[in-house]
């Protein structure tokens, strides 16, 4: 399939666009394939690319129920940073910054990555220290991490409000500079077609409604929509639904409650704010897209919800905040809100696992973190496939860790999921 | 020819009341009544904006909320709005109108340059490349395009508006004052029920105001009137013009907004810019009407292509032609219909196409008496320019839209179409109806109502003016009904017959005959063509939401209002599929744009969380205090001398308190009144050390851990009678401690007599520390102060400075200490009552920070230590959690996490460098600054400490009770430290504790 | 949403405090580590119908059991928890 650069675009320009091919092959599935990745999210097609291109396995289908990217990728505000205080974290994440600064070369696909700084404020002496400590375990873990006073602040962030009196005034703020953002569906659709030109299958339109097993137990494929598939291993991927397609595989109870987060996009404007800022009195973060949106979100609604929808409430408080931050919004308007569906793990931290069954492998629980993790989720998840044994970048990220209290919590907020 | 005034009409307009306004710095005039789009049509002007992409021109489409291309901003200054609809904004004097994304003016523009290169720039092309020469290359290409997209430009000012919130209840709600929301309300309000009528215009009457049947002998836009005048009128209604019920929630709550003061010219004080309105309906009819759908064509988006309606409305409403010469194209009986009375207002009409092959004769027939070309089984296959539209070609087309023969051309300045009109489902969608597709009619639908709503009128397919009066009627019957009200009979106004419909024809779009070089645009503002749409289909973006994000189609400002529906019938023609089939996008909140500062009220800034202050807060603020957020809470931080430091100030302070004494406000920690017969049984599962047995008038200090098994919270309680404790917790846990304990006795043991009461507020508290504490407490209370009939952890009641009290002996800072409670009432008066009363041995107010260095000295944790990840046996705590009786977060205490080596554990730091050791540095063993490299724990809690003459810290590292004495290096690369500490035990200063129990 | 509070009548979502699954037991305080894991981590996280605990933290402060549907947000039964549960609101 032809490689995407200017000079194709010219050449198929010259003649009519009429040469462009599909991105990725609407694939019928085969009988059967070494490994199945349900879930044509941006984790599940991440996970065949790099089965694909790190391990040689290209016999891969991804089985999508509706259309690729349709989950939580193509909804999400994002957010691209590594700025974790815990080592179960922060080396994971980091690790996936650096596959996005490769992403779209090496996806020949334009993720737009745009490196524009992260920067959480702080509002009180006491959050400047709790700052310090995360951005010193981050600077120890090789992350870039700055420490900016109040003027630095305002002079990176100018109509932010800044001014003393504020109710929570800025005391300063953590600055990852090599966080930023990325245009979400080119993800989902980059590493679909990169997946696709490797050989992989992307299969929409299939959804999983059972798993095929062997007299021991072990899943040996998957019934679908369109039919019987089988398969070596089986790999779920399934964020915001994963607790109904392990049930699906006879597994009952998660440490994972389903939950919806709503985002906000205001009408496009001329360029007013070149970074993501996060309010740190209350929950909001706020970036523009390259076409000119303000692109935020708060907390979650804070109730198990399946319903990509939320409630008002939630809506006023986060316009609240934003307005709090930037008193010159106030004449902007919402254009659109939606909402997600967030897989809330016991600790707020994800699950790149083995099992819980032989022939089973599951990736879950990414709480509101899931777009920033894509690669380095798909990465670590493709290397606990092949190799049935997760990487070190990923072997805290067990199922088993609650029990055993191995927890990963950054928040400190403990087994409440809808406190993460 | 453009634009201009008819002689006649304009229902809405005041012909007597000019108005002038300025749109791009240049005086214009319009009428009272006039919205700017109106007036700017009436004026001559053509082009009012630019697209998105390709900065092409853009002309008005639409009278209304649907508008796509005439975006401006209006307002100076702090109170410009970019991207308002000049078709919605109503017009006042001195209004200032600006247009947008041009650069350097409307007329010239430099980036529609893009529109030459737009073979280049089709749809997702920016996937394709900016990819290189280097990894960073897209920081550099996004400076440039983030420059070139974007609509108007944020305002630099804070807004200087006030927005204001209130919550509605009725009986019924019913949005749209169109025929069939004016019929519901008429008969909803004679149950008696509250009836609430929202419509977002200014004037009630939806398309009424350009019907040309009359109602009740009235023509239809009097009728509306009339109807609202009546509904206003009723005591049971209250009927709200200019609000847009923009979302729909759960359990019947709509969110709407009220535009209170934006038409007016002075803009009276008391009333806000927006009020946003949260409306909870028992019922709900939803008569949202329905937008017409242009018939797409070649050169279709040059100024003066529009909505047939539209052009008809402009006329009827607003007294105003769009043009002198109109051609129509359309696909059903309207198209005629609105060609005469296009005709009939005075404007002149050029020719009338229908793609239909036997358009009704009568209608045809009345249109070439007027001298209207007629043509059937045609339709405008390309508009002219150059710039704005200056002729047509019309041409015989198939079914299917192809360019047949017979291609002619027209003069006409207003390209005017229409293929139908689409029901307004948004809010039927987001009450979690999905929309369905009628193939017959080649509409959407509502789904089935999930919600309590009833749908009527055009948004419910009903399109006939007597239809939709009889629907509205039924539903508002329906609606009270639903509410709990009888139906009331009804009375149904005399509706002029309609015409007898034929047969409309599903067509959108029509090619053009210039094949491939054809700019049909199906999203005008975002520029999407249907070559982009095609291109999508090409690429496999053939899913509805594919090709929404892949060609932008539908995601302008407009939200797809007059363009969704043409994508989504050009990709189902070219998947060879049923629109049905292809689906639909999902309608999300909100139906039109909302200003943020409507849905932010009176909340931002000062009021964003509640500030709460204690008793004796003015006067830490008025003798030096800084103070500083802890929570929702402002605490003084220190008290500063002229020219103090930080750190001088708190080191002073910390230093009198052992030498003499001091007092520090102390009302912010949580205050739990625990009462009844088990109250002890009842902490004594809720804490992890004994508790049943504690002897009233003793407080013991408790540690509570999560279910879990961390630590949760500490703080002491007060046994005040054998069924009575005061409890205290941290500041930072008030309220989650009383959460769980509410939970716990609710949920786990409903058997036990226990009533919690939250008391933080009614207490003031004041630690008072220092040796020379019982002194100065013995001066103001009739408490015996003496160690023998007050001993260490006692706490009395009597009178502190003359008003009732509490005194309870506990130690925070190792010193003889007391804590002092009265109500909060009297806490000022205790608190200058007590630095009276030590003045003689220099008594000093103290802050945060010096209780900190009391405490840190001592080796006491804190919330920085309590952070949710540390357990009792980190912290030292172990004999704390009792080994016999069972207690919250027992069972889970000892899993393999919690138990095993390399936890981080609480361990004290002396620096060695004689530089602090700040708060969030990271332990390590290197010497080198500025490496990364393990981090072996971190630094949770520091002082200077005046006691020991050095600057120490709390700290959790691994292991870190087994190595006492080595040498580590707390490492703070974010602030530029790397101070050499020696590891040592916590307890740093007095550690039998002999100071506090003298 | 809304909820309707059995003591104060129905109020906005915003005057209460989530509190989880209501199906899961919660072990006594001396039964084994395994029942007290599964019930601090382990949620059956249905789609559908879902019985959960609810505060009227701005209101009564009564800790409710509320039915409610994860996918439609309809509210069912509400019922006061604890030894109130079974007294009629009055």
């Amino acid at each position: 399939m032809a490689e995407y650069s200017v000079f194709s675009l010219i050449g198929n320009a010259l003649r009519g666009n009429r040469g462009w091919k599909p991105a990725w092959r609407a694939a019928a599935p085969k009988p059967d394939y070494d490994v199945i990745i349900v879930g044509g999210g941006g984790h599940g097609l991440a996970t065949a690319y790099y089965l694909a291109k790190e391990h040689g396995i290209t016999n891969v289908a991804v089985l999508e129920r509706g259309y690729v990217g349709g989950g939580n990728v193509g909804r999400n505000t994002t957010i691209v940073r590594s700025n974790y205080m815990l080592p179960g974290n922060s080396y994971f994440y980091e690790w996936s910054v650096k596959l996005w600064e490769e992403l779209s070369r090496d996806l020949n696909y334009n993720v737009m990555f745009s490196q524009r700084g992260v920067l959480n404020l702080a509002h009180s002496p006491p959050q400047m220290d709790a700052f310090a400590r995360r951005g010193n375990a981050m600077r120890l873990a090789g992350i870039d991490a700055d420490l900016l006073d109040t003027k630095q602040v305002a002079d990176f962030v100018p109509d932010l409000d800044c001014s003393p009196q504020a109710r929570f005034p800025v005391a300063g703020g953590l600055l990852q500079r090599r966080g930023g953002t990325a245009r979400h569906d080119a993800v989902a659709w980059g590493f679909a077609r990169g997946a696709d030109r490797r050989g992989v299958d992307i299969i929409e339109n299939c959804e999983v409604t059972g798993f095929l097993r062997d007299g021991d137990g072990a899943i040996t494929g998957v019934e679908t929509t369109r039919g019987e598939i089988r398969a070596g291993k089986v790999g779920v991927a399934v964020a915001g639904s994963t607790g109904e397609v392990m049930r699906r595989a006879g597994i009952d109870r998660l440490p994972i409650e389903s939950h919806v987060l709503q985002a906000f996009v205001s009408e496009p404007l001329k360029p007013v704010l070149d970074t993501v800022v996060t309010f740190g009195a209350g929950h909001l973060y706020v970036s523009q897209s390259d076409k000119g949106g303000l692109v935020f979100g708060g907390d979650i609604d804070g109730y198990n919800s399946y319903a990509q929808r939320g409630n008002l409430p939630v809506v006023e408080d986060v316009a609240s905040l934003l307005l709090t931050m930037f008193p010159n919004y106030g004449r902007l308007k919402l254009l659109r809100s939606w909402g997600g569906i967030m897989d809330m793990s016991m600790d707020g931290s994800p699950i790149i696992t083995t099992g819980p069954l032989p022939g089973l492998y599951l990736n879950a629980g990414w709480c509101y973190g899931g777009f920033k993790a894509t690669p380095a989720s798909g990465w670590c998840f493709a290397w606990t496939i092949a190799k049935d044994a997760p990487h070190d970048l990923n072997a805290a990220y067990t199922l088993d860790r609650f029990h055993t209290a191995r927890v990963i919590d950054e928040r400190g907020a403990g087994p409440v999921p809808w406190h993460h | 020819m453009s634009g201009y005034r008819l002689k006649t009409g304009g229902s809405l307009i005041d012909r007597d009341a000019p108005v002038s306004f300025t749109f791009d710095g240049k005086p214009v005039s319009g009428l009272q009544g006039d919205t700017v789009a109106s007036a700017l049509l009436a004026s001559g002007h053509r082009t009012l904006a630019r697209s998105f992409k390709y900065h092409r021109r853009r002309g008005i489409v639409s009278c209304g909320t649907e508008e796509s291309n005439a975006l401006i901003t209006i307002g100076e200054g702090g109170r410009a709005e970019p991207n308002a609809r000049a078709t919605t904004a109503e017009l006042y004097t001195g209004l200032v109108a600006t247009s947008q994304n041009r650069w350097p003016s409307l007329n010239f523009d430099v980036m529609s340059v893009n529109g030459l290169l737009s073979p280049f720039f089709g749809a997702g092309f920016y996937y394709k490349t900016f990819m290189g020469p280097t990894r960073g290359a897209w920081h550099f290409y996004e400076h440039f395009i983030r420059r070139a997209a974007g609509m108007g430009a944020a305002s630099k000012q804070a807004d200087p508006d006030r927005y204001e919130k209130t919550t509605l209840f009725c009986d019924v709600l019913i949005v749209g004052a169109g025929a069939a929301g004016l019929s519901a309300a008429l008969a909803a309000a004679r149950s008696g029920a509250r009836v609430i009528l929202a419509d977002e215009n200014a004037a009630p009457g939806g398309w009424l105001q350009a019907e040309t049947r009359k109602i009740d002998d009235m023509p239809a836009s009097d009728w509306a009137k009339s109807s609202a005048a009546t509904l206003d009128a009723s005591e049971n209604v209250r009927v709200l013009p200019r609000t847009t019920v923009y979302g729909y929630y759960d359990q019947n709550q709509l969110g709407a907004i009220e535009r209170v003061t934006d038409h007016l010219l002075v803009k009276p004080g008391h009333l806000p810019r927006h009020r946003h309105l949260t409306i909870r309906a028992t019922s709900v009819v939803l008569a949202t009407g329905a937008f017409e759908q242009p018939l797409l064509h070649d050169g279709n988006d040059r100024p003066g292509g529009m909505l047939a309606g539209a052009v008809l409305r402009y006329a009827l409403s607003y007294g105003v032609a769009a043009g002198g010469r109109v051609a129509f194209s359309g696909t059903h009986d309207g198209i005629w219909e609105t060609a005469l009375a296009c005709a009939e207002a005075g404007i002149g009409v050029a020719a009338v196409a229908d793609t239909r092959r036997d358009p009704p004769a009568d209608l045809v027939a009345a249109c070439e008496k007027f001298g209207i070309k007629a043509r059937a089984r045609a339709a405008i296959v390309r508009a002219d320019g150059p710039g704005h539209v200056h002729a047509v070609e019309i041409a015989e087309v198939s079914r299917d839209g192809r360019v047949m023969n017979g291609i002619e051309k027209v003069n006409a300045d207003i390209c005017a179409t229409s293929s139908g009109w689409m029901p307004a489902v948004h809010l039927h969608s987001q009450a979690g109806s999905r929309p369905g597709y009628d193939e017959e009619r080649g509409i959407f639908l509502p789904g089935t109502p999930r919600e309590d709503w009833i749908a009527a009128g055009s948004c419910n397919g009903t399109f006939g003016l007597s239809a939709a009066i009889a629907e509205g009627a039924t539903a508002g019957r329906e609606a009270v009904k639903a509410a709990g009200f009888r139906r009331p009979r009804a009375a149904l106004p005399v509706v002029e017959a309609d015409r007898e419909a034929s047969e409309p024809m599903h067509l959108r779009i029509v090619e053009s005959p210039r094949g491939t070089k054809a700019k049909i645009f199906v999203d005008q503002q975002h520029d999407v063509t249907a070559s982009d749409v095609k291109l999508a289909h090409r690429e496999g973006f053939r899913s509805v939401e594919h090709l929404k994000r892949y060609t932008t189609l539908g995601m302008a400002t407009d939200q797809g209002k007059t363009s969704n529906v043409a994508g989504l019938s050009l990709m189902a023609k070219l998947r060879d599929q049923n629109i049905a089939d292809v689906g639909t996008t999902t309608f999300r909140a909100p139906y039109a744009p909302v200003a943020l500062g409507a849905l932010g009220g009176r909340e931002p800034g000062a009021h964003i969380r509640p500030l709460r202050k204690t008793p004796m807060h003015d006067w830490h603020a008025e003798n030096g205090a800084e103070m500083m957020p802890a929570g929702a809470w402002m605490r003084p931080r220190a008290y500063f001398k002229a020219g103090e430091t930080l750190e001088q100030a708190y080191v002073r302070e910390a230093r009198m308190v052992r030498q003499s004494v001091g007092i520090v406000d102390v009302s912010t920690l949580g205050k739990i009144d625990v009462q009844g017969p088990d109250a002890a049984t009842f902490l004594n599962r809720v804490y992890s050390n004994p508790f049943a047995k504690v002897p009233v008038g003793k407080a013991r200090y408790g540690l509570m851990l999560r279910d879990d098994g961390l630590l949760f919270d500490d703080g002491t309680s007060w046994r005040l009678a054998e069924d009575r404790f005061l409890m205290t917790t941290t500041t930072a846990n008030a309220g989650p401690v009383m959460q769980f304990l509410e939970f716990l006795l609710a949920t786990a043991w409903p058997d036990l007599k226990v009533h919690l009461t939250s008391v933080t507020d009614a207490w003031a508290g004041i630690a008072v520390a220092g040796p020379n504490s019982r002194d100065v407490i013995a001066r103001i209370t009739d408490i015996d102060m003496s160690n023998e009939a007050f001993p260490f952890m006692g706490v009395r009641e009597g009178t502190v400075c003359g008003n009732p009290g509490m005194i309870a002996r506990l130690s925070f800072s190792g010193e003889l200490a007391y804590e002092v409670y009265v109500p909060a009432r009297f806490g000022l008066a205790a608190w200058e009552g007590l630095l009276a009363a030590g003045r003689d041995r220099d008594i000093i107010p103290y802050g945060m920070e010096a209780l900190g260095t009391l405490r840190i000295e001592k080796g006491h944790v804190a919330g920085a230590e309590l952070d949710g990840r540390t357990t009792a046996e980190d912290l030292g705590l172990s004999g704390m959690v009792s080994k016999k009786k069972d207690f919250i977060g027992k069972a889970m205490l000892n899993r393999p996490g919690l138990v095993e080596d390399k936890r981080l554990k609480l361990v004290g730091l002396k620096s060695e460098d004689s530089a602090s050791i700040r708060i969030g540095s990271q332990l390590v063993q290197t010497e080198e600054a500025g490496k990364p490299g393990k981090s072996h724990g971190h630094v949770t809690s520091n002082c200077y400490s005046p006691a020991l003459e050095a600057y120490i810290a709390l700290a959790l590292l691994e292991d870190g009770p087994e190595r006492h004495g080595e040498t580590l290096w707390a490492a703070d690369p974010v602030r530029g430290g790397h101070v050499k500490v020696s590891v040592r035990d916590p307890h740093f200063f007095d550690p039998d504790g002999s100071r506090m129990h003298v | 949403m809304r909820i309707t509070c059995p003591i104060c009548g129905e109020r906005s979502v915003a005057e209460f405090t989530y509190g989880g699954d209501a199906t899961v037991e919660r072990p006594a305080l001396d039964a084994s580590v395994e029942d007290w894991s599964a019930a601090v981590y382990d949620r059956e996280n249905p789609r559908g119908a879902h019985v959960e605990y609810w505060q009227h933290g701005m209101g009564c402060r009564a800790w409710l059991k509320v039915e409610r549907d994860t996918v439609t947000h309809k509210i069912g039964a509400v019922t006061l928890v604890g030894r109130h549960a079974n007294e009629e609101a009055s």
